[in-house]
């Protein structure tokens, strides 16, 4: 049984009367990456600075290995943070910037040239001490940050989307590195994105956020392949979500089309929400599947071809390796693995969102 | 052509800025006391300066309220902005509005209002009424150069700053301050200009007795004028055109210097 690190119990915050998290309850599992992801404005950035205690929760506690810490200001927490906005001290060096935090717990000079020496090769910055940090490119200095934050050795690390402001090829760099060090240094990671992608690489557990409530929290597989609401799913990749009406125990009407499926105990005609991923829709000659209809638009991706197909007055958003050309006559079929039926919203608060971004 | 105007129009501007400085600074090397004649160079203008008790009285007068008020105001200002940055947004605005006010408003209505504040509350006119008032009219110089460094400086390093363990006011000093250091040295620099410039607020709240330069030369002209008010006037002007280059080519030098570290 894992240890739990840090828990936030039954936390709400608002700014200026507007509820940013509101009853939040989370646990953090020791020596793992836990990512908060969700859209901007969800209170995935508030959380973490709860946690950081730069901000103080309205109600609610903060748990630090069993001790309550909601009153105790930043630098008496055990933890460090990686800034969005790296937050280098620019007068100092790297050298000095990474050695901050070992001058004021009074480390002896030998110990923190050891630390400072180490933490730069652990970032692959060696030999750069002495370098004054305006001359260093967004990916050096985000490595900067990193290296002055866990050369503290926190018990766990905070990281505000730290790589947020880095190019594509440098993000995806940057993901494998973070994923080294946290087992190399054997931390409990705390990420927050908004990047879904970012989230499913590197996280051993996702919570999805939106609107200051969790909406789910699993592991990357679980949270891909069995969303829990029409927000997680259209927020966790391309998805087709669609109304629906459970029938009874493993069939569920869709678009008046009846489809097999493995979900149980919704009761008998109940309507719900059915979530299909584009690529586990199944394109086949008219007639051999389920519905029939007409391939509408054609993108060719690299790796698949995206198409949407104009089927029982819905347009199915499909991935396939086979090209269907616009126009051409198809049917759809869905396996009963690949259908995954959500309830439908119960409040306002859990509705689905259009995502802005 | 266009050059030529280009050429006319600046030098123009430029003859309205200075001739009337240079005139004074001519003048007060004229070896008489009679104005729109040259008559030969002369240091005695200078000299007569130096000799005269009054006037050295009145300059170091001049140099104590410049320095103090300037220090006061600086940490005053310093630490007024600090407070404003942690206000909420609309808050902050409304406060800066009342602090910008002393900016604007005419300089006589200042003077004469804090000369009767004084009066009200039974506060003697002497040397620390006036360093009282340059303080005040000082703060707003401060505040208006130290602010938006403090904006750029951000929150991000201070809670950085924190986060490592750093106590508010280590954090403060050891990595705040020295990235606000410009603004703060330029805030110095032009509060103590404002007070060495200054002769209304200093003419209305000062004690019996008390002359800094520019009160001083006010009482002489009255009574006459004397070549060696010139030679006083260029003093002043001269000591305010070094800080003012100090100020202005201080952060280049810094900056130059930080660079030829790294290279």
């Amino acid at each position: 049984m894992e240890k739990t690190i840090v828990e936030l119990r039954n936390v709400s915050k608002s700014f200026d009367n507007e509820m940013v998290l509101d009853d939040l309850c989370l646990s953090v599992k020791e020596n793992t990456f836990l990512t908060l992801l969700g859209p901007s404005g969800c209170g995935k950035t508030t959380t973490l600075r709860i946690v950081g205690g730069f901000t103080k929760p309205d109600t609610g506690i903060v748990l630090f290995e069993g001790k309550d810490i909601t009153n105790l200001p930043p630098n008496k927490r055990h933890l460090n943070t990686v800034f969005q906005k790296y937050a280098l001290f620019p007068n100092m060096t790297i050298g000095e910037n990474i050695a901050y935090g070992l001058k004021i717990s009074g480390k002896s000079k030998s110990y923190i040239e050891d630390k400072v020496k180490y933490a730069l090769k652990l970032v692959n910055l060696d030999g750069f001490e002495k370098r004054d940090v305006s001359l260093l490119s967004g990916g050096q200095q985000q490595r900067v940050a990193i290296a002055r934050a866990i050369v503290n050795e926190p018990k766990v690390l905070l990281l505000d989307e730290p790589l947020g402001a880095l190019d594509l090829k440098l993000r995806q760099d940057m993901q494998y590195e973070l994923i080294r060090l946290k087992n190399e240094l054997g931390i409990t990671f705390i990420y927050v994105t908004h990047d879904q992608e970012e989230a499913l690489t590197m996280s051993d557990t996702v919570v999805v956020m939106n609107k200051g409530y969790i909406q789910q929290m699993g592991t990357p597989e679980n949270i891909y392949n069995e969303p829990e609401n029409a927000f997680v799913a259209t927020f966790i990749g391309d998805s087709n979500i669609l109304d629906g009406i459970m029938l009874e125990d493993r069939l569920v009407e869709i678009l008046g089309v009846k489809f097999p499926c493995v979900d149980e105990g919704f009761g008998r005609n109940k309507p719900v929400d059915v979530v299909i991923r584009p690529e586990d829709v199944v394109l086949a000659q008219p007639g051999r599947g389920r519905m029939d209809g007409v391939v509408t638009h054609l993108i060719f991706k690299g790796v698949h071809y995206e198409m949407e197909v104009m089927a029982g007055g819905f347009e199915w958003l499909v991935q396939s390796t086979v090209c269907h050309p616009v126009g051409e006559e198809v049917s759809l079929d869905v396996d009963p693995f690949n259908i995954q039926i959500m309830n439908k919203p119960e409040s306002e608060d859990e509705e689905a969102v259009p995502i802005d971004e | 052509m266009k050059k030529f105007f280009r050429v006319l129009y600046i030098g123009l501007i430029f003859t309205f800025l200075y001739i009337p400085i240079l005139t004074l600074i001519v003048l007060s090397f004229n070896d008489t006391k009679t104005m729109g004649v040259w008559k030969g160079f002369t240091w005695d203008w200078y000299l007569e300066i130096f000799t005269n008790a009054q006037i050295i009285e009145a300059f170091w007068n001049t140099l104590i309220i410049a320095l103090v008020s300037a220090v006061v105001a600086t940490v005053v200002g310093v630490a007024a902005c600090v407070g404003i940055q942690a206000l909420r947004h609309r808050t902050q605005q409304l406060v800066l509005q009342v602090t910008n006010i002393p900016l604007l408003n005419a300089e006589i209505v200042t003077a004469i209002s804090l000369m009767l504040a004084f009066g009200l509350f039974g506060i003697s006119l002497s040397m620390g009424t006036v360093l009282f008032s340059h303080i005040t009219f000082c703060l707003p110089y401060v505040i208006l150069n130290v602010l938006p460094k403090l904006r750029q400086s951000g929150m991000h390093i201070y809670e950085a700053a924190l986060d490592l363990g750093a106590s508010p006011v280590r954090a403060f000093f050891s990595v705040v301050l020295p990235d606000i250091m410009p603004g703060v040295t330029s805030g110095f620099l032009m509060a103590f200009t404002m007070s060495v410039d200054d002769f209304v607020v200093t003419y209305f709240t000062r004690g019996a007795g008390i002359n800094t330069l520019s009160t001083l030369i006010y009482s002489q002209v009255k009574v006459g004028i004397r070549p060696s008010i010139y030679a006083l006037s260029t003093i002043i002007f001269v000591i305010v055109l070094i800080v003012l280059i100090v100020a202005n080519v201080l952060p280049d030098i810094t900056a130059a210097r930080k660079k030829g570290e790294n290279s």
